[in-house]
């Protein structure tokens, strides 16, 4: 599994596109944001987080059907389900590394962004935090909706249809997390649901992804 | 899978095996056995289902009915593809297989380099080398596996006759090591192997005209 | 005989055919009649005035869309275990008259929302889940529509209507905790003392029961469909082996 991991990071770094695009594509929806809703910073202060939060949903979504594609167009992915790897592990390898390469550089990237759409200066720690929390379940939940698609020809969008509904949770949570940070507010409660999701869905999804890549790969 | 009971020496048997492609019965009451040290050739037209029988031997497809005994840990299955990472060179692209599958890569790398004489390639990246070349790459990667029960389909794709020899003679060694294998080939190896045409085998679809149960057939 | 018998397409397509007008044709008089006796027959409410009468189209739509999503779980479920095939088609089928029923709820519920809530559209968690239900179906649909071969769709959409499950339950709890909401409580509910008035309460029942009848006649429809349909591509596919 450690191999599996050094391979995709590696893959992912000589390729490029991995961090850089999805990080550019962080950048360029928070920068537009401004544009849409005006320069006021007070209104682009109480909808930083959200906005931030959204941004890194987005720039997630947009690599998530890099996750199987690659091996399953190169023939690599037959090969995996016949080594003694089991296909569970492969998928969490799989979102592990997608999160490593995406969400955990949209993580520390986001207060820099903040920044830029004045996020009130408790925010940050907690805009992190949530991120922090919260990615990793966007890179799983996003790992099954790709091995559901992996073997479409045009699987992208549909991808991204079944991926969002699946995601409001976490949103609704993390965003709810930074928002009350940047308020000030008390957060226990989001702060234990975006966790408890996280780690439900670390647990359990790979189950559900495996089976649906073994049946793609019937 | 159930255990069958079979002759000492068979590392895989079948009986009554069917499998499907695409929801339909290709294939149907197969029987086979492999002993060690032996190899099978599939034979029979384009699309008699010799890469399904394959994949369902492999384990990556159900079989629709009958028994198969064979240790999954023990078969490695190389596909039309060949898996490679156009990204990484040669060496890195066998050590990866060789890590997962548990061998030792320094080892068995070195030795997969040299039977396929990839040598002189081992620090280009494999996106630059040629079809055959790749092709030699992927049939390499079975010996990394340290497996004993190959499942090739269409190994020989793409090798010019010098790169055949070469896999042959890997072939001809693999199986006096004690190791089998199943091939779907259409090319005359020159190597000690029964062959098995699957023409013979092909599903006959049930017919029953006003009448259709479960499989809407 | 087993109630599995029933999950063999020739036998479910006969006594479906035997059951369809029946089933149809009775949904369709309860509904009548429920609606003109709700639309002409009661009372208007002291608050609401005549605008609770859309009641008896929004509580039967709002209760068929979660239940026919019950019951595509369930008809998963089947098709996962016990690889009935007409399981799996019945889930294909409700898919598209689920999804109508929660676009009748929501639409009925922005109509009566505007003179009750002074707006079309307000972010309360009961709309706000809805339309999460209404994504899940849009996506379950979707995936059905993408996947060439039958029995692939069949058990990659089962695993999604599972998975989709569970977020639409996750859903809902964020959705209440994000927003508490101006929606009223359920109109009807079995253990609760506070239910609608009794003359508005016989006319709903019919409206309900004509709405599951409907619901049911239309499944069955569709089901019906889908198993020629699998029949018709299982033949040619025959066709072309030989």
């Amino acid at each position: 599994m450690i191999a599996l991991l050094r391979r995709d990071l590696t893959l992912a770094v000589r390729a490029g596109g991995g961090f850089g695009l999805g990080l550019a594509f962080f950048l360029v929806v928070v920068i537009l944001v401004p544009f849409a809703v005006g320069p006021d910073t007070e209104i682009l202060a109480r909808i930083a987080p959200g906005v931030l939060w959204l941004g890194a949903l987005l720039a997630c979504l947009l690599s998530l059907d890099r996750i199987f594609a690659l091996d399953w167009e190169d023939g690599s992915m037959d090969l995996l389900a016949t080594a003694p790897l089991p296909l569970e592990g492969v998928v969490a390898v799989k979102a592990l590394s997608h999160w490593l390469t995406t969400g955990l550089p949209l993580t520390l990237a986001a207060p820099v962004l903040g920044v830029l759409l004045n996020l009130p200066t408790p925010g940050f720690a907690w805009l992190v935090l949530s991120l922090a929390l919260g990615t990793p379940a966007l890179s799983i939940i996003g790992a099954f909706g790709a091995a559901l698609t992996v073997g479409l020809k045009r699987g992208g969008l549909l991808l991204s249809l079944l991926v969002l509904p699946l995601y409001v949770p976490t949103l609704i949570f993390g965003a709810e997390v930074a928002r009350r940070g940047s308020e000030g507010l008390e957060l226990g409660s989001p702060l234990a649901f975006l966790a408890g999701i996280s780690l439900g869905v670390a647990a359990l999804m790979p189950y559900a992804a495996a089976a649906a890549l073994r049946v793609n790969l019937r | 899978m159930s255990q069958t009971v079979t002759a000492p020496a068979a590392v895989m048997a079948a009986s009554g095996l069917a499998c499907a492609r695409g929801g339909i019965a290709v294939l149907d009451r197969i029987d086979l056995e492999l002993a060690a040290g032996e190899a099978l050739v599939l034979r029979g037209p384009n699309g008699v289902g010799k890469t399904t029988l394959l994949r369902t031997l492999a384990g990556l497809q159900p079989a629709l009915a009958g028994r198969l005994a064979v240790d999954p840990e023990g078969v490695v299955y190389a596909g039309h593809l060949d898996g490679v990472k156009a990204m990484l060179t040669v060496t890195e692209n066998l050590t990866f297989w060789a890590r997962c599958f548990g061998t030792e890569p320094r080892e068995t790398v070195a030795r997969a380099v040299q039977a396929f004489d990839l040598d002189g390639l081992t620090d280009r990246a494999a996106g630059t080398l040629s079809a055959g070349q790749k092709r030699r790459l992927g049939l390499a990667r079975l010996l990394v596996t340290g497996r004993a029960i190959w499942l090739l389909d269409e190994p020989t794709v793409s090798l010019d006759t010098a790169s055949v020899a070469l896999f042959a003679a890997v072939m001809r060694r693999h199986l006096a090591a004690g190791g089998a294998a199943i091939l779907a080939t259409h090319l005359d190896l020159g190597i000690p192997a029964r062959s098995l045409d699957l023409s013979a085998f092909k599903a006959r679809a049930l017919i029953e005209h006003d009448d259709f149960n479960e499989a809407f057939l | 005989m087993s109630l599995w018998e029933y999950a063999n397409p020739k036998r479910f397509m006969q006594i479906s055919a035997a059951v369809l007008p029946w089933v149809a044709g009775f949904g369709g008089v309860c509904l009548a009649v429920g609606l003109i006796w709700g639309f002409f027959g009661t009372p208007e409410d002291y608050r609401q005035g005549a605008t609770v009468k859309i009641m008896y189209l929004h509580v039967p739509a709002a209760l068929l869309a979660i239940n026919g999503w019950l019951m595509m779980l369930a008809a998963s479920l089947i098709w996962l275990i016990r690889r009935h095939h007409v399981s799996a088609l019945a889930a294909r089928a409700a898919a598209p008259v689920g999804l109508t029923m929660t676009v009748i709820a929501l639409v009925t519920g922005a109509i009566w929302g505007q003179p009750m809530w002074g707006t079309w559209w307000v972010w309360d968690p009961r709309l706000t889940s809805f339309l999460i239900l209404g994504l899940f179906y849009l996506g379950y649909i979707a995936l059905w529509e993408a996947i060439d071969d039958a029995d692939t769709a069949a058990d990659l959409t089962s695993v999604l209507c599972l998975v989709g499950s569970v977020f639409a339950i996750l859903s809902r709890y964020a959705v209440l905790f994000w927003n508490q909401g101006l929606h009223q409580g359920a109109s009807l509910s079995l253990d609760k003392e506070e239910n609608v008035a009794d003359v508005f309460y016989f006319p709903l029942l019919l409206c309900i029961a004509g709405f599951v009848l409907i619901f049911l006649a239309l499944v069955l429809y569709r089901t019906r469909t889908e198993i020629r349909l699998r029949r018709l591509q299982a033949l040619m596919a025959r066709d072309r082996l030989l």
